[in-house]
């Protein structure tokens, strides 16, 4: 039976001489299409107008860090996260309400589920009538985007708990709230990180979007303004810029998942049961 | 058996705290239990049992033969749709403090480490409470391990140890080895008996398995149909020797009388 049981030296294994390996792999593929594309311009095959030289998309760069960059960058979070602060909160509550409760389900969730249906954006016309141009149609926007993704996995995760469980909970004396923090939430929660990353996807996504509408600040401004303008290695470098924030984002979700999940075997030093 | 597989039950020490004069198990009592699901299913019709304080009953029968429902009466996880338990002649309404159930799949929490896990429920002093119960059934070694790294016999041991950690003076095991390998469950129902020896509960097992029945109880009940159809002392002195004439010739006439069932 002690031999069963698992030592937590297993996964050195795993490390070692194939961590630098795990590490190089997944940027073999980003570097050679950086060296198809610059030797494709160099060489005169792709005109700059359509796809400029990797080193003017590197000079555009670096003049926007020298400026303005900064200042955008910090606007466009602020609005993403604090869009993502309302709507994650909203569904979460709402996602726990509707789970736990069978009027709330009854009563809300065919209509979550109507409206979910509606591309968000299809309602920027709308938001824009009723918030105006203003910072505030950006954080509604975002905040109705995340709203969905995190909704439907808190009140699913809530539903499909194992009632297993809960009934244990009950037969060792817990209930109401206590029970709801030992059990129904830790099992739910995996589910609900889903939504959480999902969420954060969207998030960036809508934000680009809203961007485009009524406002001098924030990267998407910086992307639709440089179109303007043709200045392609602008526009080549923010969308580079969009891929390492949505990598970042998913970074982070998968930091939550760590933080948060211990436990989850997907995580835990040894993947056995 | 491997030294390992023994779980370490100082057997000679008392629990603190447990008062021996009273019998420290629950008498309980079923009268006229029926359950039915569905108007046309029953699934128990009129069963009447006492257990005496410190009785280790156990409960026989094929599956679908009513023994879980049973056992979810007397937990009061279910009301009976007829009839009515009762705790030391207190009518049963609901979960009772001093009724603990251990089930088939251990039902650990998988984010709560082994020494949550055992100390679910419990109030004031948890840790103490929980290590000593996790010493009894000789895991408290992993104590501060995930459940999912543990093997499914140690996950049990785990499971009994939360059972107990409250000292339920009434335990129901619902088919609590069926999953286990052949060499795991012996160590566990020796772990069971000693502990059952040591605190001094009534207990209820079910089981499929009629030797292990013969191992554990008191006493032995079959149940066919939604009612009790033998009702069996097992005489032999503990701990049973599974060689003894005696106990083959028991087996095999209760296992004779489950055969002409059919």
């Amino acid at each position: 039976m002690k031999a069963a049981s698992s030592s937590p030296d297993l996964p050195e294994e795993r490390f070692g001489s194939s961590r630098r390996r795990r590490l190089l792999m997944p940027l073999l593929l980003p570097l050679l299409l950086l060296l198809v594309w610059g030797a494709g311009t160099e060489l005169g095959w792709v005109p700059p107008q359509i796809l400029p030289k990797p080193d003017a998309v590197a000079a555009a760069a670096l003049d926007l860090l020298h400026t303005r960059l900064a200042s955008d960058l910090a606007i466009s979070t602020e609005r993403a996260f604090g869009g993502f602060a309302i709507g994650g909160a909203l569904g979460l509550l709402l996602g726990m309400v509707n789970g736990l409760s069978h009027v709330g389900e009854e009563l809300f969730d065919t209509t979550i589920h109507m409206v979910r249906t509606i591309p968000h954006l299809a309602l920027i016309p709308l938001i824009i009538i009723w918030f105006g141009l203003g910072e505030t149609t950006k954080v509604v926007l975002v905040a109705l985007g995340v709203f969905f993704p995190v909704y439907l996995n808190t009140f699913h995760g809530i539903q499909s708990v194992d009632p297993g469980l809960i009934e244990t909970g009950r037969v060792y004396g817990l209930r109401g709230l206590r029970l709801f923090a030992k059990v129904i939430l830790p099992a739910a929660l995996p589910s609900i990180l889903i939504g959480v990353r999902y969420a954060l996807g969207i998030m960036w996504l809508t934000l680009i979007v809203s961007e485009t509408i009524g406002t001098t600040a924030g990267i998407g401004f910086l992307a639709n303004n440089a179109r303007e303008y043709m200045q392609t290695d602008v526009v080549v470098f923010l969308i580079l810029l969009y891929a390492f924030l949505g990598k970042g984002a998913d970074m982070l979700a998968r930091l939550l998942e760590r933080w948060l999940l211990p436990w989850h075997h997907a995580y835990s030093p040894s993947r056995r049961r | 058996m491997h030294a390992l597989l023994e779980p370490r039950v100082p057997l000679s020490i008392p629990t603190a705290a447990v008062p021996v004069s009273p019998p420290f198990g629950a008498e309980v009592a079923g009268v006229d239990l029926h359950k039915a699901f569905t108007a046309k299913l029953a699934v128990l019709r009129g069963i009447d049992l006492k257990l005496a304080p410190g009785e280790f009953v156990a409960v026989i029968g094929r599956s679908g033969s009513g023994k879980s429902t049973l056992l979810r009466l007397l937990a009061g996880l279910e009301e009976p749709s007829r009839g009515a338990v009762s705790i030391d002649g207190k009518p049963l309404r609901g979960l009772h403090p001093d009724v603990r159930v251990m089930f088939q799949d251990a039902r650990l929490m998988s984010w709560l480490k082994v020494r949550e896990n055992v100390g679910l429920g419990l109030k004031g002093e948890w840790r103490s409470a929980a290590d000593e119960v996790l010493h009894e059934v000789g895991l408290l070694d992993r104590a501060g391990d995930w459940p999912s790294i543990l093997s499914g016999g140690q996950r049990q041991r785990v499971a009994l140890a939360r059972a107990l950690a409250s000292r339920p003076r009434f335990l129901l095991l619902d088919e609590p080895l069926g999953a286990l390998d052949a060499l795991t469950r012996r160590g566990m129902q020796r772990l069971i008996e000693r502990l059952w020896q040591l605190h001094g509960f009534t207990a209820m097992l079910i089981t499929h398995d009629v030797e292990e029945a013969l191992a554990l109880a008191d006493r032995v009940l079959l149940i066919e149909n939604g009612r009790i159809t033998l009702n069996e002392p097992v005489p032999f002195p503990r701990p049973r020797d599974r060689a003894h004439p005696g106990f083959i010739a028991l087996r095999e006439r209760i296992l004779t009388r489950i055969h002409e069932e059919e």
